[in-house]
């Protein structure tokens, strides 16, 4: 049994199942970076794991995904709007995002398909990228043989956002803006235009964790079926403290735990699977408190909308 | 140089700003919206509006039964609502009513199915204060995360959510211990009669649960606005910087405020299934914790106004089965009303303030 | 700038103010708080954007739609509360906005050589890569004004670059000032401290109440003439003070040590004890300690060791509320955070404290009728300026705000009364009512802790005087024998001639 607990493939799995986790939580990362707390990733990304499929389901696989991430930037320029320039409370608005994508699927599904319902029906997806080199390497292969295009592209968002946000101007300014928004503003940084940028990436970014889910990961849109990947990726992005290379380590972390939990099944652990079901969440909750304990903080003026004189 | 048009034009900017500012007008604003941006979008999802709305009304109120499905609808819409103002009014989100509703019924059912003999004069109260209970634990842990830990309410809710959800669906599962050996389906047994809500209206399934929810409104309502501890509350909810200056400590009024909420959200759960199911089903609740925010927000937040809220949201809800069955318009759409309905009530304040910054009036803030 | 006008929700800031500044020179902007001078010069800098009027560098008028085109124009300015983001370091916040770049990406090495640069020929030395909340308040003075050099400005406006210095290092900012001036920059400096204007400018313009009263040349002028004009009327110098004998000690504190926010050590084993009928002035320069004295002194904090006794019971560690019953009370240095709630109405705000206390508490109820009769009483008995109990709190003017939190303080017939900046932000009239009312407070026998940073009501409210520096008593003094010199001396740590 223990073999089937623990083995290679249950690393790639979690590479795998990482990655939704993983683009929340970059998505978290460089939106309240700026300052803008965006709760609302779950509702993006399951809308966009629908829009995904949706398109995929008339345009083809990639196109798919391409539409799955404008849906997520679209989304968060609404957020961006509503946190930003109309300064309303940023978590309730997050929680109608969330709302909205509980039951705009499923009518447009009951519409456009006939009896389908809660979910679509298949649709094209993203193939796996079969690596031939790879493959023949003993372990690297098992595990990185064969990943979807995706989860490269996510994992290798990873360094992309660190240079980001830590080498270049834009990525100061964003700092700035998420610490002391004032201090940017009098030092001619535009604050509202970099939050607007930061929000609309951040949507994009959960745009694309949402095609994943859909037409990589499955091959269809299910309700519901980022079964709270969003959050998850959220409390990745506090136990990495707001950074991409922590977010990439708590994502894989939660990753495992998950696999973890798939695999128990399969192998035949006494404990009931709905139980080990709620591991990640369990894990989730415990991983913030160890955070907590230490107390540390995001950025100073996350969630604190900026107002000028 | 104003001319007569730019004056009209500010008159009429001006009356904008007035309903956005006054709580009622503004719910009523909020209402009409979300109606009306619904009734222009169901042309494109192939539904006719007219013809959707007036089987909405019908299945709403159309017939005593429409209106017992109303008031049965509105029960622990009502309920959960109340929790939601409640845990808000001391400034925590309260996202976790879902997973408290469904931890209330596991509570409730158990009591209701696995105590025999008792009179129903003991069995009920004790199958209600079981929910009540329940519910109040599972926020217990949220609350104290906040309290102790700082960790936002938000996150830690909503893995309750997630957690309660698994659990349930455990209870009843094929080897869970709640499952009912001789029904196929994945439930609870039924609950002994003693445990059952009475029908309070002949004719209908409306029960005493509705007198429950009203008396839980006037509860929530005395308490936030007549004792110390709503005042305590209510003074954490909205800065707690000077309540710890007055002696109020804010992470113990958290702690209180959650298990409240949470334990209002708890006895919906409890109603719910003490008076329409009788036994625990895997996932009964349809978004009801949801919905809560969306009540309580188009309530003002104020536990008397709830009550008109949640009626109507009972209404949308009752009416919505009817409205899907005669026109094929998914009762999901109930879920749109509430965005908007959430994102109208979210930025009526802050929208009114910056439409008077732009036309120069003098704001509070 | 000439006729500038700037309107706040209820507040004209800047009435038709007219200001010529030449170059090469150091001019001072002279007001008492809230007269306007802080916000003209934002209105200058383009942060904020003025209702009418114009505004001509070097002889051409000038549009300002934001900071960066004022930078553009070689103005440059430091704020009273840095603008300097803490968890980065020296060299990110001051290329920040202007960063210099190398194929995309920031070049910190070319930011620094020009930075240290500029550092050594001013003489500002900084610690390129320590971060902002590691260094001293001069340091990060010292940063700001780099950020400014930094982009060529010459134009500089200072505002009340003294606040958080100590008098020593004031004399190494009046020698930054002359070697500014020398390179031919010109230096508009905003103060309300006569004796800045008079060492450091060469002209300086009064403003009153949003309006400018006159532009002198200060070697023309003397501190009585400005005062006359920055207040309109004689000022008294001090306050009408009994003499009294302290009673029994009320308060007591005992080699307590304590942490800060950060876990850095604030208090480092403070001993001082206040009796009945005296008011203890804690005077130094902010960041030494002051806060978490206050806090130790009413439940926020808890001391790491040492003991705080209130009338002889100790009341180390204890709660806020246990505090309050023992019968201390608090005005808070941040009146609108800590104070009041600002969406309150007034009556709701003199119950905080009181909630679990008759006449208010019956049961588990809260009577509102002796809510309102008691906020009444106070606002007539303190001549609180507003049309009902039921405004909310926000809506009342920093002056009645402040009367509002006294008189509610004042009710409790506390034993002890900790107050903390209790006359920042406000104009003449109302400061000379909090003193006294503290001065009534000491008649009435109450023991007064006054926590400051303005030298000049310590000296005149004080019976003892007590300094602080570095979480220790630097030095006592009572009020016969301090002065000015000796009490700076001790804030800047040098040793008291006892």
């Amino acid at each position: 049994m223990l073999e089937h607990l623990v083995n290679l493939s249950i690393i790639s799995s979690s590479l795998r199942i990482a990655t939704p986790i993983l683009l929340a939580s970059l998505a978290g990362t460089i939106s309240e970076r700026s300052g803008v707390i965006n709760i609302g990733i779950e509702g993006v990304m399951l809308l966009s794991a629908f829009a995904a499929a949706f398109g995929s389901f008339f345009l083809g696989a990639w196109p798919g995904v391409l539409v799955g991430v404008m849906v997520g930037g679209a989304l968060g320029l609404v957020h961006a709007f509503m946190s930003i320039t109309v300064r309303s409370d940023q978590v309730v608005n997050a929680t109608a995002v969330n709302i909205l994508a509980i039951g705009l699927p499923n009518i447009i599904i009951s519409r456009v398909w006939k009896g389908y319902y809660s979910s679509t029906p298949i649709v094209p997806v993203v193939r796996n990228l079969r690596l031939e080199l790879l493959d023949r390497l003993p372990v690297v292969g098992k595990v990185f043989g064969d990943l979807n295009p995706i989860v490269y592209v996510a994992f290798l968002l990873v360094p992309a956002m660190h240079v980001l946000l830590f080498k270049t101007r834009v990525g100061l300014r964003i700092r700035a803006v998420g610490e002391l928004p004032i201090a940017a503003d009098t030092l001619g940084v535009n604050v509202p235009k970099l939050r607007y940028l930061s929000v609309i990436a951040s949507g994009m970014l959960a745009g694309l964790g949402g095609a994943y889910l859909s037409i990589c990961y499955q091959s269809q849109f299910s309700m519901g079926m980022t079964e709270g990947r969003g959050f998850i990726g959220l409390a990745a992005m506090i136990f990495g403290r707001w950074t991409p290379v922590g977010a990439m380590a708590a994502s894989i972390l939660f990753g495992l735990a998950d696999a973890f939990q798939a695999n128990a099944q399969s192998a035949g652990l006494p404990i009931p699977a709905e139980i080990m079901l709620t591991l990640p969440y369990v894990l989730t909750l415990l991983a913030l408190i160890k955070v907590a304990g230490k107390r540390v903080l995001g950025p100073a003026a996350a969630g604190q909308p900026y107002v000028k004189n | 140089m104003k001319t007569q048009s730019s004056f009209q034009h500010r008159q009429g900017i001006e009356l904008v700003v007035a309903v956005l500012e006054e709580p009622i007008a503004r719910s009523l604003l909020a209402l009409f919206l979300a109606l009306a941006v619904v009734f222009l979008v169901m042309p494109v999802l192939g539904a006719n509006p007219l013809g959707a709305y007036s089987s909405l009304f019908a299945g709403a109120f159309g017939s005593k039964q429409a209106i017992g499905e109303t008031s049965l609808a509105m029960t622990p819409l009502l309920i959960s609502s109340l929790g939601f103002a409640l845990a808000y009014k001391c400034g925590l989100f309260n996202i976790g009513l879902e997973g408290q509703i469904q931890v209330g019924a596991v509570a409730a059912a158990f009591v209701g199915y696995s105590i025999h003999g008792l009179p129903s004069a003991v069995h009920l109260p004790l199958a209600l204060a079981a929910s009540l209970a329940a519910g109040a634990i599972w926020g217990l842990g949220p609350a104290i995360l906040k309290a102790r830990f700082g960790i936002h309410e938000v996150i830690s809710t909503i893995m309750m959510n997630y957690i309660a959800f698994k659990l349930s669906a455990y209870m009843v599962s094929v080897q869970g211990p709640m499952k009912d050996r001789l029904d196929l389906m994945p439930a609870s047994p039924v609950i002994e009669s003693s445990a059952k809500l009475a029908r309070i209206m002949g004719g209908t399934r409306l029960t005493w649960g509705i007198a429950i929810a009203l008396v839980a409104a006037f509860l929530v309502w005395f308490l936030l606005s007549k004792t110390r501890l709503g005042y305590k509350l209510r003074v954490v909810g909205q800065n707690h910087f000077a309540a710890e200056v007055g002696g109020i400590r804010a992470s113990h009024y958290y702690v209180i405020a959650m298990m409240l909420s949470a334990g209002l959200g708890g006895l919906a759960g409890g109603v719910e299934t003490l008076g329409v199911h009788y036994r625990l089903l895997a996932s009964f609740s349809p978004g009801y914790g949801f919905d809560a925010i969306a009540v309580s927000l188009l309530g003002g937040l104020h536990p008397l106004y709830i009550i008109v809220s949640s009626f109507i949201f009972g209404a949308l809800r009752s009416g919505a089965i009817l409205m899907q069955a005669k026109e094929g318009m998914s009762k999901d759409i109930v879920q749109v009303i509430s965005t908007v309905i959430i994102f109208v009530m979210s930025m009526a304040d802050p929208l009114g303030r910056l439409i008077k910054r732009r036309i120069g009036l003098k704001t509070n803030a | 700038m000439r006729g500038i006008v700037k309107r706040f929700p209820g507040v004209l800031a800047n009435d038709d103010v007219d200001l010529e500044v030449t170059s090469g020179e150091v001019h001072c902007l002279l007001g008492e708080n809230g007269a306007g001078k802080t916000t003209l010069m934002n209105v200058l800098y383009g942060l904020y954007s003025r209702d009418r009027g114009e505004i001509c560098v070097d002889g051409s008028p000038v549009e300002f739609k934001g900071p960066s085109d004022a930078i553009r124009h070689g103005i440059g300015m430091v704020h009273q509360h840095f603008m300097l983001v803490p968890v980065f370091s020296v060299v990110d916040n001051i290329v920040l906005g202007s960063e210099p770049t190398r194929g995309g990406f920031i070049d910190r090495d070319r930011a620094r050589r020009e930075i240290l640069a500029l550092s050594r020929e001013y003489n500002l030395p900084v610690d390129l890569d320590a971060q902002v909340r590691d260094i001293s308040v001069g340091m990060q003075q010292r940063a700001e004004i780099l950020k400014l050099l930094y982009r060529g400005a010459r134009i500089m406006i200072l505002d009340e670059p003294t606040a958080v210095l100590t008098p020593k290092e004031v004399d190494e900012l009046f020698k930054i000032i002359c070697a500014l001036k020398s390179s031919g920059c010109t230096i508009v400096f905003i103060t309300h401290k006569l004796r800045e204007v008079m060492e450091f400018s060469d002209r300086v313009s009064v403003l009153r109440r949003g309006r400018r009263v006159a532009t002198l040349e200060t070697a023309n002028t003397d501190a009585a003439e400005l005062v006359k004009m920055m207040v309109g009327r004689e000022v008294v110098a001090h306050v009408e003070k009994s003499d009294r004998v302290p009673g029994r000690v009320v308060a007591r504190v005992d080699e307590v040590t304590a942490k800060n926010q950060r876990q850095l050590p604030a208090l480092r084993g403070l001993s001082f004890q206040v009796s009945e009928g005296e008011i203890v002035g804690i005077a130094g320069v902010e960041g030494n300690g002051q806060n978490e004295l206050a806090e130790i002194l009413t439940g926020h904090r808890k001391p790491t060791s040492g003991k705080v006794t209130l009338q002889g019971r100790d009341m180390t560690g204890r709660s806020p509320k246990e505090f309050l019953r023992a019968g201390v009370a608090y005005i808070p240095a941040d009146r609108l955070r800590d104070g009041l709630i600002a969406e309150f109405a007034l009556f709701e705000n003199t119950t905080l404290g009181y909630q679990d206390s008759l006449p208010f508490a019956k049961g588990v109820r809260l009577d509102q009728g002796e809510e309102r009769l008691f906020c009444e009483q106070i606002v007539k008995e303190f001549e609180i300026k507003a049309t009902s109990t039921s405004v909310p709190s926000g809506l009342l003017s920093g002056g009645n705000q402040q009367k509002l939190i006294i008189g509610r303080e004042l009710r409790r017939d506390p034993r002890l009364l900790v107050a903390v900046q209790p006359t920042r932000g406000l104009d003449v009239g109302a400061i000379e009512y909090v003193h006294s009312q503290l001065i009534r407070a000491r008649e009435e026998g109450k023991a007064v802790i006054l926590i400051s940073l303005e030298l000049n009501e310590i000296l005149s409210l004080s019976d003892r005087i007590l300094v602080m520096y570095e979480g220790r008593i630097a030095g006592e003094f009572t009020s016969a024998e301090a002065s000015r010199e000796e009490l700076g001396l001790c804030m800047a740590g040098g040793r008291a001639s006892q």
